[in-house]
């Protein structure tokens, strides 16, 4: 029992939605009459859980709900689940940047949080400079840096511009000598939210490796929020699973990623990934659009390796002359891909018999890390739609693996899309 | 309410929804001593950094509005000056009363311009306000220095002024600013967080307090002309910290144990509460900044 490195018991965060600083000397003075009587905040009892989906009936959201865990002393632990299920929101209460809405964390042993890469960087100062500033505000004192100095230079791996004001640094750099300097604090507990993300892959690896170093080799405490399962299995052994503001699980993180991809096969908020419509009268209708698996499962997100199946079916009500269905993907509203039915089958254009056609279509996954929407049409060519849906659907496509024989595939990579090279050595 | 188990653990931390308003962190404070002095230095250091001139900038600020004070209240306006120099006067109450404005205007926004660190990372808020006191103190000091210089040219050329004793007390007064300054700033930010309305209203607020100060009068004319109205001038914690001053270095104005006793007793009180309002707000303001 008594190696616990941090326990929270109860914990839960409300906030408020919407506008805040309009009215609230009101809501102030109602509080305060309420506290005066004796009753609970008239604000806070109406909350409900934080599902983005739901539009809630008050403006007093719960970002976290009664959460209690217990983190024994030198376990690596990965925080997963979806955005806005109050990952970041557990960080900021256990870095104290923020405080509880109710209930008490405690902590045994000094925290170094980064959920950010280089707060309080000073563009204007050096290197050095801002290596001092950085681990003052990260809470070491001068002697713990001046010691770590040295080792801070090698990581960042930044020795020739040491004297160089850090505006004058390129992005990579910046975020290395950044990450340098919360790597080597000496604290007993480290909290790390997605900062990986930036900077290029070897760096990441780095980034890793020392964590991975801090977590084992020194015995320390590891909290770790990625969205890439990859690096959090690959870093973690214990797992907590956030949802909508609510522990799921806690366990061995094997457990947890896969309780937790079972998970997302379900839409997100008003981003649909399947939708029927009602029979029309015109000449032709869409029924049905969906996005699966390659074996039928109907989901919204996908690895970058896994194969993107669309699902579309419709009713021709009389044959007209012309007419095509049409696909259209776009990532971050740039048309990416876009097929009709006749550049397979040219006999479409002499207008499809009347009655119900269902078709398949394969991705071949060329597809990189990102947010894909769909757009169905029933065209007719020159003439304009018969019927059809712009970005009805949407899917994501996310790195949950990693193939380091395919690293083309990788989001650090340039490129909108992959593909597999064949690099043959003559 | 302890069972034994959790009798044993001793936490080094317990994260709560609202901390005690007596525990004032000062521990705390104490231990990121390193961060405040490397806070002043970034200050100083970037705030420089590709200017021309660097800290001569300190002295056109004051110079120019002497200058300006000179022609307009001495001149145009004919307000005395009790005889002594009207630029030296003028100079004594506006450097006196920047230290004060610099320290009250900028705590007054610290959670504001901080916001994007407050919202990363953890350490003891009340840091900053006390990197704002030592920051201004840097700049207190370049424009102590030009009133030093004109106080020597005015004292070579022969004008009619003579230092006191009470010069000693100087240490003193420049304390009292200091945390009248920070303390109202402090209370100011704890409610810009909820109500940015009032940092329009303190900018204001803070220049026109200067004309309830004795910066460009004395407080003898005011008490003459104006026996009412001075009662209020006097009330203002500032009028005796800048009458003292002017005391000391020149041997004007009216100095007494008691009005000194008063402000700096109002600049504790002050203080105090600004802490505790400050460390009830930083907890939260997070969210809401």
């Amino acid at each position: 029992m008594s190696d616990i490195a941090i326990r929270a018991e109860n914990i839960s965060k409300a906030y408020q939605l919407g506008e805040i600083g309009t009215g609230t000397i009101s809501n102030d003075l109602q509080r305060w009459f309420a506290r005066v009587r004796g009753k609970e905040d008239p604000f806070l009892q109406v909350g409900e859980t934080n599902d983005r989906t739901i539009r809630g009936k008050s403006d007093i959201v719960w970002s976290l709900k009664d959460i209690n865990f217990d983190i024994n002393r030198g376990d690596a632990v990965g925080i997963i689940g979806r955005n806005g299920a109050g990952k970041s929101t557990l960080l900021k209460l256990l870095s104290r940047v923020t405080a509880p809405t109710t209930g008490t964390i405690k902590v045994k042993g000094r925290i170094a949080s980064l959920l950010e890469v280089g707060t309080g960087f000073h563009p204007d100062l050096t290197g050095r400079e801002n290596i001092f500033l950085n681990g003052a505000i990260l809470g070491m004192r001068r002697y713990e840096i001046k010691s770590q100095f040295d080792a801070i230079v090698d990581f960042a791996g930044v020795e020739r511009y040491i004297d160089t004001p850090v505006k004058r640094y390129s992005s990579g750099m910046y975020v290395r000598l950044a990450f340098a300097v919360a790597a080597h604090l000496d604290s007993e507990i480290l909290i790390v939210d997605e900062v990986l993300a930036v900077g290029d892959y070897e760096f990441q690896k780095k980034c890793l490796g020392k964590m991975k170093a801090i977590g084992q080799g020194e015995g320390k405490t590891v909290l770790f929020v990625s969205h890439n399962m990859g690096s959090i299995k690959n870093l973690c052994s214990k797992g907590i699973y956030l949802k909508n503001g609510i522990l799921q699980q806690t366990g061995n993180i094997d457990t947890i990623i896969s309780h937790y991809q079972k998970d997302l096969s379900y839409t997100v908020g008003d981003e649909q990934c399947e939708i029927s419509f009602e029979p029309s009268p015109k000449q032709a209708y869409i029924s049905h659009l969906s996005i699966s698996n390659e074996h039928g499962l109907v989901k919204q997100e996908f690895d970058v390796f896994e194969q993107v199946v669309l699902n579309i079916k419709y009713f021709v009500n009389e044959p007209t002359l012309g007419f095509s269905p049409l696909i259209d993907i776009k990532k971050d509203g740039i048309d990416m891909f876009y097929s009709l039915l006749s550049d397979i089958d040219e006999t479409v254009l002499e207008g499809q018999q009347p009655g119900e056609y269902n078709y398949r279509v394969k991705l071949h996954s060329p597809l990189k890390k990102g947010r894909y929407t769909l757009t169905f049409r029933l065209s007719k060519l020159r003439v304009g739609d018969v019927d059809g849906y712009e970005d009805i659907l949407t899917f994501y496509v996310d790195e949950f693996s990693f193939d380091p024989t395919n690293k083309s595939y990788a989001s650090f990579r340039k490129g909108l899309v992959a593909s597999i090279f064949g690099w043959e050595k003559l | 309410m302890s069972t034994s188990a959790t009798a044993r653990q001793n936490w080094d931390l317990e994260i709560k929804p609202r901390n005690s308003i007596f525990n004032l962190h000062f521990k705390e404070v104490w231990a990121y001593r390193d961060l405040l002095l490397l806070l002043v230095r970034r200050d100083f250091v970037s705030y420089y950094k590709q200017t021309l001139l660097g800290p001569v900038w300190f002295f056109v600020q004051p110079a120019l509005t002497t200058l300006i004070y000179t022609f307009v209240f001495s001149r145009l306006a004919g307000i005395s000056t009790d005889g002594i120099p009207p630029p030296l006067f003028y100079v004594a109450g506006i450097t006196a009363w920047n230290y004060f404005a610099d320290c009250l205007n900028k705590t007054s926004s610290v959670f504001r311009d901080n916001a994007h660190i407050f919202g990363k990372v953890y350490f003891p808020r009340l840091i900053m306000p006390l990197g704002i006191v030592l920051s201004s103190l840097i700049r207190f000091g370049v424009q102590m220095l030009l009133f030093l210089l004109m106080f020597g040219y005015y004292m070579f050329t022969g004008a009619h002024f003579s230092p006191t004793w009470y010069i000693l007390l100087f240490p003193l007064l420049v304390i009292i600013m200091a945390f009248l300054g920070m303390g109202m700033g402090m209370m100011v930010s704890a409610l810009t967080t909820r109500y940015r309305d009032l940092i329009f209203l303190v900018t204001f607020g803070v220049q026109l307090l200067m004309y309830g100060t004795t910066v460009i009068y004395p407080l003898s004319t005011a008490l003459q002309r104006y026996p009412e109205l001075a009662r209020f001038i006097e009330l203002n914690p500032m009028t005796p910290i800048i009458e003292t001053f002017r005391y000391g270095f020149l041997g004007s104005g009216s100095f007494s144990w008691g009005g000194l006793l008063y402000c700096a007793a109002v600049s504790v009180i002050i203080t105090i509460v600004g802490i505790i309002v400050f460390n009830r707000s930083e907890r939260s303001f997070v969210d809401t900044v």
